[in-house]
């Protein structure tokens, strides 16, 4: 056995361990790296359907459509994919893919014009819009997906986050905080109003659907805040489109 | 003669009683504190924690007499990160959902002092069995006390188990709720889970008056 206690044999040693754990990793790292997208973008597919009520949810469950359906029923009930840029607005069917971090980095140059994605989904005869929004919580990143109908009136949402407090803001993509926010409106007449997370609310169980706020999360101000935040900066960019779909 | 010969045994029970990592060697508090709000994190935590331990234990191990001591804890720390780094990756490749749920926990495994503490007190003077079942033994210890205070945190804080309503509906007012009873928003934050642990140690220390004389040694601050 080599004298280990050696200089020499140290940083021998200390090269060797970097460069096995370095390949391992970085081995393992690319050999799952398509799997992993893959996994991604099926998650995008199962939080869009789950946001205009394609789930498979039970009672106080989250529960998405099951990973084997996700592409066929992705397409069946998604029938429109839209890019908004400035005043046009194009179809795309890989819309969905936006990276929304990456164009909001973009568009804080002047000089580039934010793309907008915008999903419009058909279930029993009635039209779902459906809005990407992306914020930041107290930890992390946070976002999720808003359905409204033709009348603005939000039909389901989905949040998730990238680390919040487990038991407090990770409250944020259970069943009992998105649920609040179904058949709240989100226009006031024709003035744009988002919809606040408040607490000391009046009205915990939710009942007046016209308040534009819904109950906060005890324990989890800034991320029931920054949630708020995010509705209203991102639901704001789709203003204008919003209203030629009104009815 | 079980499986284990009774030294053997004694690798595993004692972390679990007289000697717990968190009770008695108060490590690993952080965790213990951070993640007890609900019970479901903290049976996914101790899972976690009992496959780095275990294995971490085996490979510093078998490295033990080829590890300068100069860097060992460095070596132990690049073990330890990356074994949570291929843990993660693979859960996100072929486990996705069970990767959502886990979130920050996994990169927390790595803040963890009992795992170090371990590799450094027994792993690097041990053979890979022993290790093994050392590892196993306190990840064990360590679970346990963090499913005692995710149980009663949930309980007393939101009033459920593992998501399900166990005392009625707070809202509804029905179940406990409709005879005045409220839930304790304050079980829900961090100084709790202190209380909490304090409340276990001083159960253990009642129960097994030996614990009273021992000192307590090797405390970390993470």
């Amino acid at each position: 056995m080599a004298n280990t206690e050696k200089n020499s044999y140290t940083v021998l040693f200390a090269t060797a361990m970097v460069l096995i754990v370095g390949t391992l990793l970085a081995f393992v790292a690319s050999s799952l790296k398509e799997k992993i997208a893959e996994n991604k973008r099926i998650e995008k597919q199962q939080n869009i359907l789950y946001a205009m009520g394609v789930n498979e949810n039970e009672e106080g469950s989250v529960a998405f459509v099951a990973k084997k359906n996700v592409e066929s029923e992705f397409s069946k009930y998604i029938t429109k994919q839209l890019v908004i840029t400035g005043t046009e607005v194009t179809e795309n069917d890989k819309a969905y893919l936006i990276d929304l971090k990456k164009e909001a980095a973009a568009a804080k140059k002047t000089s580039y014009q934010r793309r907008l994605p915008l999903f419009i989904g058909k279930k029993e005869g009635k039209d779902f819009y459906i809005i990407p929004v992306r914020g930041k919580g107290l930890w992390d990143a946070i976002w999720g997906y808003v359905a409204i109908d033709n009348q603005l009136v939000v039909q389901g949402v989905y949040f998730d986050h990238a680390g919040e407090t487990p038991g407090l803001g990770s409250n944020i993509k259970e069943r009992f905080f998105m649920d609040d926010f179904i058949g709240e409106h989100i226009f006031d007449g024709d003035t744009f109003k988002s919809i606040a997370v408040i607490k000391s609310n009046a009205d915990p169980k939710n009942l007046n659907k016209t308040d534009f706020e819904v109950d906060a999360i005890a324990g989890a101000t800034i991320t029931g805040t920054g949630l708020a935040t995010m509705l209203k900066k991102d639901l704001e960019m789709y203003v204008p489109y919003l209203k030629t779909i009104k009815q | 003669m079980g499986l284990l010969s009774k030294k053997d045994a004694k690798l595993i029970t004692d972390p679990l009683a007289d000697n717990n990592p968190i009770t008695i060697q108060v490590l690993g508090i952080c965790s213990a504190l951070a993640i007890t709000a609900e019970l479901k994190p903290s049976i996914v935590m101790a899972i976690a924690v009992l496959f780095v331990l275990g294995v971490g234990n085996v490979i510093i191990s078998l490295m033990r007499n080829i590890i300068p001591s100069k860097i060992r804890i460095i070596v132990q720390l690049i073990v330890v990160a990356a074994l949570v780094i291929i843990v993660d990756l693979i859960l996100k490749a072929f486990a996705y959902e069970l990767s959502k749920t886990l979130s920050v926990f996994v990169g927390l495994i790595i803040t963890n002092c009992i795992i170090m503490g371990r590799f450094e007190a027994f792993a690097l003077a041990n053979s890979p069995w022993r290790s093994f079942l050392d590892g196993i033994g306190n990840a064990l210890g360590y679970g346990v006390i963090l499913i005692i205070i995710g149980f009663f945190r949930e309980l007393l804080g939101s009033g459920s188990l593992l998501g399900f309503k166990v005392l009625g509906d707070a809202i509804e007012k029905t179940g406990v709720y409709a005879y005045g009873y409220e839930n304790n928003g304050f079980m829900l934050l961090a100084p709790m889970a202190l209380i909490t642990i304090g409340i276990i140690i001083w159960v253990q220390r009642s129960r097994n008056k030996d614990l009273l004389e021992e000192e307590l040694v090797g405390h970390c601050d993470i």
